[in-house]
């Protein structure tokens, strides 16, 4: 892969030309808690945040989104706004990064999603390394080092980022920006293996993933989901707040007085007593145990068997995010039985 | 000369698996009270005469301004042009379908789901074993092996209502029971009008009629829980092995296509890797029945 560095005191003036590839997005505070939100201004920008309340799947999943218009006269017909807005995302940790190129997993195959698809192409990713805190378990969850989706990605060195082009149009940049790159020396790829290995060693958390399908098959019936089950409030915000959540829910709205109306798809959870109950009130899963169980379930266990891998990057957000300190790295180890803390 | 792209050629309108497709309500047959089959053909000539679909499939409905739901095809796919959907009246979309009028406008898009494995179910006998609503999916396979009647072997119905007004197809399974190439079993659970020149007693008691060998026969098996619970001990009984026993599950739905997450059963979704599952996949995935 192409390697350049780009020193830091030039950070901002390459700021400037990322806007040339659209309206840049990066991490801010806001109060005591990180968003993703527009840059206004450069000096806005925070680099050395640990994870933002929202993942960046909400620029290729909106939270809320009209897939079609409907009227009579004209059927059905794809709502294609703001799909063609270019965006550059700027400053993604490795497991959000990891977390869209398992959404490509479900939003592609046989039926690829347009909306979805569309928004990959026009959203530009500028990735940044990061040092693990007590949450985070990307390493675990084989997310802690990304090989692919990012146009750029950037690792601290001390006085410059390290850079990897991972595609031609991160490429564009970095020739938009002539002045600004720098061949890399000996130096800086000693100086990045040294502190690859003080990011390996920073991580707290050690889950051995691998024969969790297994595990989560025996322990269908194990009390431990009664006891989640009891605690859990079904608010669904470890789904809001999970970089793979995918499950969306699509209501049609009527505009009154008219008989044309709107189709939206909007984010949705497994927590939620509605998400498996059919017409005539079947509930396929009737209680919170089922719903949490199923949850893990399908992260650790079902989309291995269908995608090769887990859905869970281990990024921390919804063991931070639950109001009643559900934490998913407690329930995997509790099924284990087994204590996984690393011991340095 | 400079060629512009044109817009319509964008995927999301060109290619978009979640656009529907328009077509009129062209017949409304009241089979059973709210349970009505509704006879549909797309408005575009082109695509009805297209439209294609495996026996066991099923489409994603819409009612315009209520919403979008799974329901499976009745008709065969031998008997192209239109689609005929046999739908219960049982929530806020089906009553909106209820109240369309005559010649309205709904929209489909699909085939979605894998249908049943006909090709392999070729050669073979075939045993149906329907109770209740459950006939609504089976009756795309029945007619599909009629009209193929030379590619398989001995083709048995077994088919239970609660009492004959609660028969679905009533009328054309009756007639079936009169012909020689097909074993048109059918029983009602009590039969208040005694009117009812058919067998009357529980599904299960069906098979003291019925010559079945588990080594030559696919069973397709579609019904309340009762019915699974049933009709399939009996099969084993029988000694079938659990990949000859085929199974249409119903699933919450929003998409069709593998993404919104609704219709998981275990770690498969029924839309995708179903909704006809052998009974070997319902004993391994949890959740199934």
């Amino acid at each position: 892969m192409k390697t350049v560095r780009l020193p830091k005191t030039r950070l901002e003036a390459f700021g400037a030309v990322l806007q040339g590839f659209g309206e840049v997005h990066a991490p801010v505070e806001d109060g005591s808690v990180h968003v993703f939100q527009r840059l206004e201004d450069w000096s806005a920008v925070c680099l050395d945040y640990m994870r933002t309340v929202l993942p960046p799947k909400k620029y290729f999943l909106p939270p809320r989104e009209t897939m079609f218009r409907y009227s009579p006269e004209s059927g059905y017909v794809a709502c294609t706004d703001d799909l063609d807005r270019k965006l550059v995302l700027f400053g993604l940790h490795p497991c959000d990064i990891s977390a869209l190129n398992i959404l490509d997993l479900v939003f592609g195959g046989k039926y690829p999603d347009p909306y979805f698809q569309a928004r990959r192409k026009n959203i530009a990713i500028v990735g940044i390394d990061c040092i693990p805190d007590e949450h985070c378990f990307c390493r675990s969850m084989r997310s802690d080092i990304i090989d692919h989706g990012f146009d750029l990605f950037l690792y601290d060195i001390g006085d410059h980022y390290l850079t990897f082009v991972g595609t031609a149009r991160g490429d564009d940049m970095v020739l938009a920006a002539p002045t600004l790159f720098e061949e890399i020396s000996r130096v800086d790829i000693d100086e990045y293996k040294r502190r690859s290995s003080i990011k390996r060693a920073a991580f707290q958390i050690d889950l051995e993933i691998r024969d969790l399908p297994e595990i989560f098959d025996m322990e269908y019936e194990s009390t431990i989901w009664q006891t989640l089950g009891a605690r859990c409030l079904a608010c669904g915000s470890c789904s809001m707040v999970c970089p793979t959540c995918y499950c969306y829910d699509v209501v049609d709205q009527v505009e009154l007085g008219t008989d044309t109306s709107t189709r939206e798809r909007t984010w949705d959870s497994c927590l939620f007593s509605s998400h498996a109950r059919v017409a005539g009130g079947e509930n396929f899963r009737d209680c919170q145990a089922d719903r949490i169980k199923f949850r893990f379930y399908h992260k650790q266990r079902g989309f291995v068997a269908e995608y090769g891998r887990p859905s869970c990057v281990g990024c921390g957000r919804c063991a931070t995010s639950c109001p009643i300190g559900i934490d998913i790295v407690e329930v995997l180890r509790g099924l284990r039985g087994v204590d996984h803390v690393r011991d340095s | 000369m400079s060629v512009t792209a044109d817009p319509a050629t964008r995927p999301v309108l060109r290619d978009n698996p979640f656009a529907p497709h328009m077509a009129r309500i062209v017949r409304v047959f009241k089979m059973v009270p709210d349970n009505h089959l509704f006879t549909v053909r797309f408005v575009d000539d082109q695509l009805a005469g297209q439209f294609d679909h495996r026996p066991g499939q099923f489409i994603m409905l819409s009612v315009p301004g209520t919403g979008e739901a799974p329901i499976s095809i009745s008709s065969s796919p031998t008997r192209p042009g239109v689609l005929e959907l046999c739908i219960r009246r049982v929530g806020r979309l089906t009553n909106a379908l209820y109240r369309l009028p005559p010649s309205g406008l709904v929209g489909i898009r699909g085939p979605y789901g894998n249908g049943f494995p006909v090709e392999q179910m070729e050669g073979s006998d075939l045993l149906l074993a329907a109770g209740g609503l459950g006939m609504a999916p089976l009756r795309s396979l029945l007619w599909y092996a009629i009209d193929n009647r030379d590619r398989f072997n001995n083709i048995t119905l077994m088919y239970g209502a609660r009492t004959p007004a609660d028969m679905l197809f009533r009328d054309e399974l009756v007639s079936l029971a009169d012909r020689a190439d097909v074993n048109c079993l059918l029983t009602v659970d009590s039969d208040p009008t005694r009117a009812w020149t058919k067998h009357i007693g529980f599904l299960p008691a069906l098979f003291d009629q019925a010559t079945i060998d588990p080594a030559t026969t696919y069973a397709a098996v579609c019904g309340p829980p009762a019915v699974y619970r049933f009709i399939l001990e009996r099969l084993l009984r029988l000694g079938f092995t659990k990949d000859r026993v085929l199974m249409s599950l119903e699933r919450r739905m929003k998409c069709g296509v593998g993404k919104c997450g609704h219709c998981s059963v275990g770690y498969k979704y029924t839309c995708i890797h179903g909704p006809i599952f052998t009974y070997w996949d319902a004993i391994n995935l949890p959740e199934m029945v």
